[in-house]
């Protein structure tokens, strides 16, 4: 298995490169630039703040420039925002992205996959419905209209929780962001679980299992569950990855120091160093988050081998 | 079974025809009853955008100076109340469906025919072409879908439509994984085999056998993606990324109920309430559909 990671990590490497490639161009090629004003500035200016930046060179010239630098472990400085590197940027906004989106994930399993096997348990009851019912809300309200009422409810109008500040990431001050984070989560989870959990109940080798005279705990927790976690789990390699490199959303409504933000600001601006450097983080983290999905195959799927 | 009748002849055979994959789907889904209500509301829903406006004496842009922010006042007929410039929220939210609609159905279909295009080439060639295909999905899955979407609504210049076929080409990644999946498991099946071995010709098989089996899960799957895309441009919009004043979404009201919840709910429970009611029976009409097309479930 120690292998067969370090084989994958290995394989990393040109996914990344080109997932590297595919946003510098894109980038590159989108109109407008980092210097772009309400105000045009002077024209010598701009001709030494591109010199500064290199952007004056031919786009290949500066895409090598990049790579090299990159493989040097060096991003460069941000365009906009000044005196930070990007690098330090995102050493600075990442673990509060982190924690809040590892707190959300957390509360999202722990939630969402008992829902979804009691309502796969009493398919078609009214637990099933309920559970369900609350599962579709959790997808078809969204993200920002439950931030804002949430808030409103708790923190205001009760005054149960601090309300639009970080407050240096207390767990008072992650209650509300996380449950906001979590909810869309926890529903997809239990849609999903309760939908494998049937297939997997009616399953030969469930029937087998009974049939043996095991009783209904065994064959839940040794046969079931496991099998029926396959899709979940599968899911969750993206999902973990979107939610510990921040939410736009999340972290605007609730004042969080992460990274999510930078998504839309860095690419709206034109922050040509600081859009890589999200995106390799992101792509750094679909990665990292796949590799663990399919190691945990390994643990629920008998069939699975590491060869 | 026949039944020789009284004149000792054989009853017509075409009488005991069999119902087809598509009539037992339909027939499943009537049963459906979460399914139908939906269907139901969603027409209604969608009938209101279409004629709504003009049930109403005020347009979407109206400025009424003497009733700014009020609450939904049936004298004057602001059946949800206005906004904070004194324009009719009934209409502006039957507006704003059209808009949201319109990127549903839209953004779908272009997500449809570059997923069912991509996909079916990787599936039916096979070999070291699709390898290379699903290797580039692999890849574009890993860069974050909002930087795509916000670099492509400034390439595009705010234009309505082509947000619409923005939010769509980059949706089209799991359905092409999808159909891929369904060609590449169905090349294989006993009954293509069958199909071949009577001497049926390549095209036939292609209709009468591949394509309804691929069918299923992709009208499921798309049926998924519009509340998807729905949420998406809604998303967009609340980060003021979306439609253009006066014009407005559910999205755009959305984010503008939010900023005045506390002294006028109104303009935030009306456009919510839309969006999370279309998005809950798309949802249901979804999960219906695969329950009926699911040939396994008989």
């Amino acid at each position: 298995m120690l292998s067969y990671t370090l084989r994958r990590l290995l394989g990393a490497i040109p996914t990344l490169f080109l997932i590297i490639t595919i946003a510098f161009f894109i980038m590159r090629l989108t109109p407008g630039g980092p210097f772009d004003r309400e105000r045009p500035i002077p024209p010598e200016i701009e001709k030494n703040l591109l010199a500064a930046y290199d952007l004056d060179k031919p786009l290949l010239v500066q895409y090598f420039k990049y790579m090299g630098d990159i493989l040097q472990g060096d991003f460069g400085p941000s365009f906009k925002i000044h005196d930070f590197s990007v690098a330090e940027l995102i050493a600075i906004n990442l673990p509060a992205s982190i924690k809040l989106g590892g707190y959300a994930l957390v509360l999202a399993v722990l939630i969402g996959i008992p829902l979804g096997s009691i309502a796969a348990l009493r398919q078609n009851s009214w637990i099933d419905y309920t559970v369900m019912g609350v599962a579709m809300t959790g997808i078809a309200v969204p993200n920002f209209v439950i931030a804002p009422i949430l808030t409103l409810v708790l923190g205001v109008y009760l005054g149960l929780l601090p309300v639009g500040t970080w407050g240096g990431g207390s767990l008072r001050n992650l209650v509300l962001p996380t449950i906001a984070l979590a909810l869309p989560q926890i529903a997809f989870i239990a849609r999903l679980m309760r939908g494998s959990m049937v297939e997997v109940l009616r399953s030969n080798y469930i029937r087998t299992a009974r049939a043996k005279g095991l009783t209904e705990r065994i064959v839940l927790s040794r046969h079931a569950v496991k099998a029926a976690l396959l899709p979940v789990v599968s899911y969750l390699g993206p999902a973990a990855a979107g939610l510990m490199t921040g939410s736009v959303v999340i972290e605007t409504i609730f004042g969080i120091p992460g990274i999510g933000r930078y998504f839309v600001s860095s690419a709206l601006n034109r922050d040509y160093t600081l859009v890589m450097g999200v995106v390799i983080t992101y792509g750094a983290a679909v990665i990292l988050f796949n590799l663990l999905v399919d190691l945990v195959y390994g643990f629920l799927d008998p069939k699975v081998r590491y060869d | 079974m026949a039944v020789i009748t009284q004149h000792g002849q054989i009853p017509d055979l075409e009488e005991t025809q069999g119902r087809s994959l598509w009539q037992d789907a339909a027939r499943r889904l009537r049963r459906n009853r979460a399914s139908v209500a939906s269907m139901i509301i969603l027409a209604t829903i969608a009938l209101l955008a279409v004629f709504g406006p003009l049930l109403s004496p005020h347009p979407y842009d109206e400025l009424a100076w003497d009733a700014m922010g009020v609450a939904p006042d049936f004298e004057r007929s602001f059946w949800f109340g206005t906004d904070t410039l004194g324009r009719d929220l009934f209409v502006r939210t039957m507006y704003g469906a059209r808009v949201s609609l319109m990127v549903g159905i839209i953004a779908t279909f272009v997500s449809l025919l570059i997923g069912v295009a991509y996909g079916a080439i990787a599936g039916f060639v096979g070999g070291r072409v699709d390898a290379v295909m699903m290797r580039t999905v692999d890849i574009l899955y890993s860069l974050p879908f909002l930087f795509f979407v916000i670099l492509l609504m400034v390439i595009f210049g705010r234009n309505l439509f082509l947000i619409f076929v923005a939010i769509g080409a980059i949706q089209w990644l799991t359905m092409a994984r999808i159909v891929r999946g369904q060609t590449l498991s169905l090349k294989r099946k006993e009954f293509i085999e069958a199909a071949h071995a009577a001497g049926v010709s390549p095209m036939t098989i292609i209709r009468r056998h591949i394509a309804p089996n691929v069918i299923g899960p992709v009208i499921v799957y798309a049926t998924l993606t519009v509340p998807e895309v729905m949420l998406t441009e809604s998303f967009l919009s609340f980060l003021g990324l979306g439609v253009q004043e006066p014009l407005t979404s559910w999205g755009a009201l959305i984010s503008d109920g939010v900023k005045n919840m506390e002294t006028r709910p109104w303009m935030l429970l009306f456009p919510a309430a839309f969006l999370a009611v279309t998005l809950f029976c798309l949802n249901f009409i979804g999960d219906g559909l695969r329950d009926a097309l699911d040939p396994k479930d008989r």
